[in-house]
This record gives C-alpha cells, sequence and structure tokens, in this order.
C-alpha cells in the first residue's frame, strides 16, 4: 500500500459504486420515512397528503400486524436453528474422508443455486394434493390414510413451506461450516486423542470453540436474510391459507404490489428497518467491525 | 473386529450421507421426470416414478408456445449487463480499498457492510416511483439498475479479499518498468485476478438469474417477463399444466447450474464466513 500523490483517484474508482448506493438504496430508504407520513395512492391523487402518524396508529390497531410479526419469529426461528444443526451435521460428515467426496459435496450443495421460487414450484407440485408425489409415498408407507393439501392446510402449510426453503437454505450453513472446519489444524485431534479424549470430547474442546465465530456470524446474517425472505413464501403459498404464512416481509410484498396505498405499505416499511437495525447493530457489534486493520 | 468397524462407518457415514442425499435430489429428480411424462400420465394415480412413455413434447412447447425462448433471453439479456456492470464496479472498489490510503475508507467499508442488510422487498414501493419517474417500469432497463445496485456491495467486498491477494509488487514492478497505474491494472492485475472475476461474475449472475420480487414488482408486460415471474404467472393460471411447469423449471435451472459447478471449489475453499451470501 502507498500513499498516493494523486488523492483523487481512488475517489473516481469509488464514485460509480457510491452513486448507485445513494440513488438506488439510500435516497429511497430516507423517502419511506417521508412517505409513511403520508397517504399515498397512485391512482387518486386528490387523496394524497401529510396524515402525520395517523399510518402508524392504524398499524398498531391492525391485527395482521400483529399474526404477522408472531409469524415472522416463528418462521426466523425455525428457518435459522434448523439449518444451522442440519447444516453443521452435514459438515461434520462431509469433512471426513470418503470416495467420490468432491461430486457428493457439489450435489448437496446444488440447492443453493436454485431460486425461491423455482424452489417453491418444485415442493408445490410433490405437495399436491392430487398429483403429489408425498402423498403418494406416505400411502404407499401406510403413514396416512387419505391425500393431504397441505399447502391448503391451517396446520401443515406454514410447516410446509418450513421444510421447503430448509431444502434450500441447509446448503449455505453447511458451506460456511466446512470452509471453517477445513481450517482447524489436525494436531489439535491427535493431541486430543493421546490424552485420551474420545471423539464428543473433542467436538465440545475444539470443534465448537473454533466454529463458535462462524456460527455466531454466519447465523446472523441468516435471521436477517430469512427476515427478509419472501420468493419461497410468495410463490407457495402467497401468505395463505388464513394469513399463517404471513411474515411481515409478506405483508410489505402483498402491500406493495397488491394495495393501492403506498402510505401505509411505506410506513410498515419504516417497521421492519426499526427491526432490521438492531439485527445490524447486534452484527457489527458480534464481528467487532472496525477493529482490525 | 473388522466388520464391527465397517459397520459403525457404514452407519455413522453412508447411512446419513444417503438420506442427505436422497432428500437433496429427490426434487431435482420428481421435476424431471414430470417434465418428460405425457400430461395424461401426470395426474394418473398410480404415479409413475419413471417416465415410461417418455416425451420431449413438454419441453417443446413450453420454450416455443409458452414464450420460454423469450423470457430465457429477457433473463439472459438482463442479467448479462448487470454482471458487466457488477463486476466492473466491483474491481474498481475492491482496488480502491486494498491499494490506496485515503480518507473515507473506514466508512465506505461500513457502507458496504451495512448496505447487506437493505433489503430489496423494503424498497419495492420507493423504488417503483423512482423508476416510475424515470419511465422504467416495464422496461429491462430498471431490473439491470437494481440488480446492479443490490448486488455491488456484496460482490465488491469478494472481490476486495480477490485483490487483497494479488501481490502488490508485481504491479509496482510494471509501474517502475514504465507502465501507468491503468496500464498496470489492465495488464498485470486483472490476468492475474480472472479467476477471482469470474468466480464473482457467477455468484452475480445467479443472483441476478434467481431475482423475483423487484422482476413482480416492475415487470408489467408480460413479453418482457423474466423467467421466475413467467414460472409463477404459470403457477398461478386457473388450468395449470404441470408437464409445462416441471420443464421450464428444468429449463430456468440450467444456466445456474452450469455456475455453480464452476463456483463450488471457491465457496468451500476460499470464503469465509459472513461473505457468502444465501
Amino acid at each position: 500500500m502507498e500513499r498516493h500523490n494523486k488523492t483523487w483517484l481512488p475517489y473516481v474508482f469509488l464514485l460509480p459504486a457510491i452513486a448507485l448506493i445513494v440513488c438506488f438504496m439510500i435516497y429511497p430508504v430516507g423517502t419511506v420515512f417521508y412517505y409513511s407520513l403520508h397517504n399515498f395512492y397512485l391512482n387518486r391523487a386528490w387523496a394524497n397528503g401529510f396524515i402525520g402518524l395517523d399510518n402508524f396508529k392504524q398499524i398498531f390497531q391492525d391485527s395482521l400486524f400483529y399474526s404477522s410479526l408472531a409469524v415472522t419469529a416463528k418462521w426466523v426461528f425455525w428457518e435459522v436453528s434448523l439449518q444451522l444443526i442440519i447444516g453443521l451435521a452435514i459438515a461434520l460428515l462431509l469433512n471426513r474422508s470418503f470416495k467420490c467426496r468432491g461430486l457428493v459435496r457439489a450435489l448437496v450443495f446444488s440447492p443453493w443455486a436454485i431460486s425461491g421460487v423455482l424452489t417453491a414450484l418444485m415442493w408445490s407440485m410433490m405437495y399436491n394434493q392430487h398429483m403429489g408425489v408425498i402423498n403418494d409415498l406416505l400411502l404407499k408407507f401406510g403413514l396416512i390414510k387419505s391425500n393431504i393439501a397441505w399447502l391448503g392446510g391451517v396446520n401443515t402449510a406454514f410447516w410446509a413451506v418450513v421444510i421447503a426453503e430448509l431444502w434450500r437454505g441447509i446448503p449455505f450453513f453447511a458451506i460456511t461450516l466446512l470452509a471453517a472446519l477445513q481450517t482447524i489444524p489436525g494436531e489439535l485431534y491427535e493431541s486430543c486423542s493421546v490424552d485420551g479424549g474420545g471423539k464428543w470430547v473433542a467436538f465440545k474442546k475444539i470443534t465448537l470453540p473454533y466454529l463458535k465465530e462462524t456460527i455466531v456470524l454466519s447465523s446472523l446474517l441468516r435471521v436477517v436474510w430469512e427476515f427478509n425472505n419472501v420468493n419461497t413464501i410468495y410463490a407457495m403459498t402467497g401468505g395463505g391459507p388464513a394469513n399463517l404464512t404471513t411474515t411481515l416481509s409478506m405483508y410489505i410484498a402483498n402491500e406493495a404490489i397488491h394495495s393501492n396505498n403506498f402510505g401505509y405499505g411505506s410506513a410498515l416499511m419504516v417497521i421492519g428497518f426499526l427491526i432490521l437495525l438492531i439485527f445490524a447493530e447486534i452484527y457489527l457489534k458480534a464481528s467487532r467491525f472496525g477493529k482490525e486493520e | 473386529m473388522k466388520i464391527e468397524q465397517r459397520l459403525r462407518r457404514c452407519l455413522s457415514l453412508h447411512l446419513p450421507l444417503s438420506i442427505i442425499l436422497i432428500f437433496v435430489l429427490f426434487p431435482f429428480y420428481w421435476t424431471l421426470n414430470t417434465s418428460l411424462k405425457f400430461e395424461r400420465d401426470i395426474m394418473k394415480v398410480p404415479l409413475k416414478y419413471l417416465p415410461n412413455p417418455m416425451t420431449f413434447q413438454n419441453f417443446i412447447e413450453t420454450w416455443n408456445n409458452i414464450g420460454f425462448g423469450r423470457y430465457f433471453r429477457n433473463s439472459l439479456i438482463v442479467a448479462l449487463i448487470a454482471v458487466f456492470f457488477i463486476v466492473t464496479f466491483a474491481v474498481l472498489v475492491g482496488y480502491a480499498l486494498t491499494r490506496f490510503r485515503f480518507k473515507g475508507k473506514q466508512l465506505m467499508m461500513f457502507l458496504l457492510l451495512c448496505t447487506q442488510f437493505v433489503p430489496g422487498v423494503m424498497l419495492l414501493i420507493p423504488l417503483f416511483i423512482i423508476f416510475k419517474k424515470l419511465g422504467l417500469i416495464s422496461n429491462l432497463g430498471s431490473l439491470v439498475i437494481a440488480y446492479t445496485t443490490f448486488q455491488l456491495p456484496f460482490n465488491a467486498i469478494l472481490m476486495r479479499g480477490f485483490i487483497q491477494n494479488v501481490p502488490y509488487d508485481i504491479e509496482e514492478a510494471a509501474m517502475m518498468d514504465g507502465c501507468n497505474r491503468l496500464q498496470a491494472i489492465f495488464h498485470v492485475v486483472l490476468p492475474i485476478l480472472l479467476p477471482g472475476i469470474i468466480a464473482t461474475a457467477a455468484f452475480a449472475f445467479i443472483s441476478c438469474w434467481n431475482e423475483f420480487i423487484f422482476a413482480l414488482m416492475f415487470i408489467s408486460r408480460s413479453d418482457l417477463y423474466t423467467i421466475p415471474v413467467a414460472l409463477h404467472s404459470m403457477q398461478g393460471e386457473y388450468d395449470i399444466n404441470y408437464g409445462y411447469l416441471a420443464a421450464g423449471s428444468i429449463i430456468a435451472m440450467i444456466p445456474p447450474f452450469l455456475m455453480f459447478a464452476y463456483v463450488q471449489k471457491y465457496l468451500v475453499q476460499g470464503l469465509s464466513a459472513g461473505s457468502v451470501k444465501g
């Protein structure tokens, strides 16, 4: 690295990125706060205008808002914890040596490259009440007596979506944890077994401490990601049945796409941002941003 | 003793691996199976676990008559243009952040990290209004701009890591020999950086190709649909043709899989925690 006499050069290099981020991220975030204090209809301009905190008052009386928060908490909790546990198990397995390891790894990671919409489509076809293979298999094994409408049932829809999203989300954890596992020096395990420690001891004393930082950081990122995630839910249930799969982000997406009042949708977005701000704060603290370098 | 060891290895390794592989691969197998069946066989009970008799008619119909040829082209145009901008700007940012010392560097890193927490969903409304003012609703340009902006921060951080691994001495030597900085970047840095550039491009391509919610919000003309929106609208039709839907799904996953085949070795090797997005 050098101290350069042309001090403007780095700024020129950063200019396109900063321009895009300011115009299409920071400025829009600002306008969300502005719109949230307004009535804002695209098709009824005469009704538009400043209404103070009315949108927020309305939100705090909106039962769908509260139920969407509960669904969000449930969704994020199950997705992140199950992805972490299963992802860790898979990473440990894939870190052992066996035949065709490279191929098996690539296959196990492959859903990572699949979009939420595609995941939703493939699983919807399998969940289908009439021609779905899941009903067919469960009937064959005698686990159910008649076909079930997995995505339409109030008891099953949420979990059906959770499983589809797990299918797509587990590889992320498996990949990052496997990368972290490979940085653990092998000698540590040798000295542990010389000292008479079993596999469980080695896992608790060596593996987990080594993985701790990765686990914390990738879980936090995943919390944010699943909090914002709408693609799979949108394409699978659209938030139904009876709003049982409507997370806050789903509610916002539905408001933005179907409703005419952008003011109310913007107010929901403001609340979404405030929640995200808390996550971001925790993440930056946990990653000790700024202390390196 | 030997047998017991092999049994244990089988139970603790091969059995769980097989279960995982079945869980991961079954949806692919079933979609492919459905896409190769005749329509009458798809709905018929008992279900057929192999496409017998087999047909490619679903693929031909989906590509020609349903318009997947056009959707594929739309997706490809948007993704390729966006990837070009993402990679170019990411190299510039990555280079500035590794090779220069300047005021505001820490702030820039902070900005890049923070934008990772700004989700597309929460900006659907203001971006819609901005693109409406720019006349870019139902125009693929809006998607190029949105994808470039939202993918850039992550890929810039990724690129910064790749550039850090290119030794500065080589560049300095080139500049001693009379290259100016831009020549040094083009003739020395970029060739060494090429694998990293391809990896970044592949990551960006997968994200752009798969993006759904912006495309749904900003594109209302059906001839401009990208593949995820087209698939979603097919699924919403009253009379769903599952053969077409399955064939469309298979077509949609080919490009990201090709990219994935290339980047998957980078996934585990180089990327540290937190730098890989879902």
